[in-house]
C-alpha cells in the first residue's frame, strides 16, 4: 500500500498573515484511485488545505506529496502530476482564447508543438467541449466554463485533480453533466464541497473540515447517514426547519 | 454577458481582415507616424491620407456609419488639450474682444494649428479604430508578440481583454444592487461618496482576483516565463498591401515638400 500512496498529511497548521488560523494539526493520507470529498460549512479551511496540496502555500515538512516533501526541484512535477481546479472559472481561465487556456499548462512543461495541440485537443473531448478551441472565455456560459477550467489542468495529464467546489453555481443538469464527466476520469480525485449529492455520487470517503480541524474521516456513506453530525456542522437542514415546520400547502424554502 | 465593444465586426470578412495582424499593426503606426510628421495647415496632404484611410474603411466593408461615430469620442480630448492654443499663437489677429481687464485675441495662425491638431488626431484614430475593427483581439495580441512587443506588455494587454468583461459584468452587478436599494433619491453628496466607495470595492476585488489567477497560473507550472505557439504566416496579399500602402505613404510625405 506505501506505494499508491499519492499524499500524505503530518500535523499540517498554517495561520494567514494577519495571524488568523486557518488550519490546525490536520493529518491524513490519501491512496491512489480514491475519490475524497472534503466537506465542511463556509470558511472550514478547505481551499487554504487545496493550496497545500501543490505547494502554493508554504508546507515545510508536513505535506508529502507521492512520499516527497515539495521542495524547488520537484514543484513543476508535482505541479503536472496534482492538477488544482479553482472554484471560479474566470480565475482559471485567464487567457483570452480557450484553447491558450488548455494549452497553458503543456507550453510550461515544455512540450512540443504537436503534443501541446494533441494534449489540448484530447482534454477537451474529455470534457465534451471539443471544438471549443478559437471560442473566447468570456463568451461562454458558467457550465462550459466550470468544463473547460478542468480541461486545463487535464491537459497536463495529472493523476490526481483537486477540485474546488467544482458544482456551485450550476444548475441541477449542469452539475449532473459534470459529475457524469468527472466519474469517466482516470485519476485520483480530491473534491472540496458542500453538495452532498455529488458527494453521494462521486466519493467513498469524506472529511469532515470545521474550523480548520479535521471532524471526522470515514467512509462517505457513514457520515451522510449521520444526520445529527452534518446538523451541528451546517451542513444539512437544521433541526427545526423540518418537513413538519412547513406551512401547510406550500413547498418550504429550505427544502433539499 | 456579452460585450462586443472591443473588436466589433472583426469576425467579418474581407481583403483586410485577412491580412496578417502584423501587416496591419506596423501599417498603422507608419500611417499615424507619417500623419504626425506633416507639416502644419498641409490641407491637400491630408486630404491624401484621408483618402487613404477611407479607401480601407470601403473595402474593410466595416460600417461608415460605426467608425465615424466610434472616432468622434477623441474629439473631446483633443479640444480639451488643444482649445486655447489659438489665443496664445502669436500672428495676425483674427478676431479680437475684451474681456474685462483682459485683451483676449485669436490668431489665424493659431486656429490653424488647432485644424491641424483636430486633423491629425482623427486621422490616427481612424487608422486605430480600422484596425481594432478588422482584426481579433487575439490575433492582435499574437502579432504584437510575434513583433518582440515586451512580454509585459503583451500579457498586461492580454488579461486587459480577458478581465474588463468580468470588471464590467461586476460592476453593472455592483450598480443593480445599488439601484435596487434607491440610489436615486439620495443627497448629492452622498451619492459621491457611495460611487467612491464601490470604486474602492472593484479596486479590492480585482486585486484579490490577481492574487487568485497568479495561483492559478503558478499551479500551472507557470515560472515568469510565456510560451505560445507561432500560429501567424504571411500571405502574398500581405506582401502586396505593404508595397501599395508604403509607396502610398512615401509619395504622400513627399507632397508634403510641394507646399
Amino acid at each position: 500500500m506505501f506505494m499508491d500512496e499519492v499524499i500524505r498529511i503530518e500535523n499540517l497548521s498554517y495561520a494567514y498573515p494577519d495571524g488568523r488560523r486557518a488550519l490546525t494539526d490536520i493529518s491524513l493520507v490519501i491512496n491512489r484511485g480514491e475519490s475524497v470529498a472534503f466537506i465542511g460549512p463556509n470558511g472550514a479551511g478547505k481551499s487554504t488545505l487545496f493550496l497545500h496540496l501543490n505547494g502554493i502555500l508554504p508546507t515545510e515538512d508536513a505535506v508529502r506529496v507521492f512520499t516527497r516533501a515539495i521542495d524547488e526541484k520537484n514543484i513543476r512535477e508535482i505541479r503536472r502530476r496534482i492538477g488544482l481546479v479553482f472554484q471560479d472559472p474566470d480565475d482559471q481561465l485567464f487567457s483570452p482564447t480557450v484553447f491558450d487556456d488548455v494549452a497553458f499548462g503543456p507550453l510550461n512543461l515544455g512540450y512540443s508543438e504537436a503534443e501541446v495541440r494533441q494534449s489540448v485537443a484530447s482534454a477537451l473531448e474529455k470534457v465534451g467541449m471539443s471544438g471549443y478551441e478559437p471560442r473566447l472565455s468570456h463568451h461562454l456560459s458558467l457550465g462550459e466554463k466550470k468544463r473547460i477550467a478542468i480541461a486545463t489542468v487535464l491537459s497536463m495529464s495529472p493523476e490526481v485533480i483537486v477540485m474546488d467546489e467544482p458544482t456551485s453555481n450550476l444548475d441541477p443538469g449542469g452539475k449532473w453533466r459534470l459529475i457524469e464527466i468527472l466519474q469517466k476520469l482516470p485519476v485520483t480525485r480530491i473534491i472540496a464541497t458542500h453538495d452532498l449529492e455529488l458527494v453521494a455520487a462521486l466519493c467513498q470517503r469524506v472529511v469532515l473540515l470545521d474550523g480548520g480541524r479535521i471532524v471526522a474521516d470515514a467512509p462517505a456513506d457513514r457520515i451522510l447517514g449521520d444526520r445529527s453530525l452534518l446538523e451541528s456542522h451546517s451542513l444539512s437542514r437544521p433541526a427545526g426547519f423540518n418537513e413538519a415546520s412547513s406551512l401547510p400547502g406550500r413547498m418550504s424554502p429550505f427544502q433539499g | 454577458m456579452k460585450h462586443g465593444f472591443l473588436d466589433k465586426y472583426s469576425e467579418r470578412d474581407s481583403l483586410i481582415h485577412r491580412l496578417d495582424p502584423r501587416t496591419k499593426f506596423v501599417a498603422v503606426f507608419f500611417f499615424i507616424l507619417a500623419v504626425t510628421l506633416t507639416a502644419p495647415a498641409a490641407w491637400p496632404v491630408f486630404a491624401v491620407y484621408f483618402i487613404l484611410i477611407a479607401t480601407q474603411v470601403f473595402l474593410s466593408r466595416v460600417p461608415i456609419l460605426y467608425i465615424f461615430k466610434r472616432s468622434l469620442v477623441i474629439i473631446p480630448f483633443v479640444v480639451l488639450v488643444a482649445v486655447f492654443v489659438p489665443f496664445f499663437t502669436q500672428g495676425q489677429v483674427a478676431v479680437g474682444f475684451r474681456i474685462g481687464p483682459w485683451d483676449v485675441s485669436v490668431t489665424y495662425h493659431g486656429l490653424q494649428v488647432l485644424g491641424t491638431i483636430l486633423a491629425k488626431s482623427w486621422l490616427s484614430i481612424l487608422a486605430l479604430i480600422l484596425l481594432t475593427s478588422t482584426t481579433r483581439m487575439t490575433d492582435l495580441l499574437r502579432g504584437l508578440e510575434r513583433l518582440r512587443l515586451p512580454r509585459v506588455m503583451v500579457i498586461i494587454l492580454s488579461f486587459m481583454y480577458r478581465y474588463i468583461f468580468v470588471m464590467v459584468d461586476e460592476v453593472l452587478r455592483m450598480k443593480r444592487a445599488r439601484d435596487s436599494r434607491n440610489f436615486g433619491s439620495g443627497r448629492r453628496l452622498w451619492q459621491i461618496k457611495t460611487i467612491g466607495r464601490m470604486a474602492g470595492t472593484l479596486f479590492i476585488r480585482s486585486y484579490e482576483r490577481g492574487e487568485r489567477v497568479y495561483a492559478a497560473m503558478l499551479s500551472r507550472g507557470y515560472d515568469g516565463q510565456s510560451r505560445t505557439l507561432n500560429e501567424l504566416s504571411f500571405a502574398r496579399s500581405d506582401v502586396l498591401f505593404c508595397l501599395v500602402f508604403g509607396v502610398a505613404i512615401i509619395s504622400t510625405g513627399i507632397l508634403t515638400f510641394l507646399f
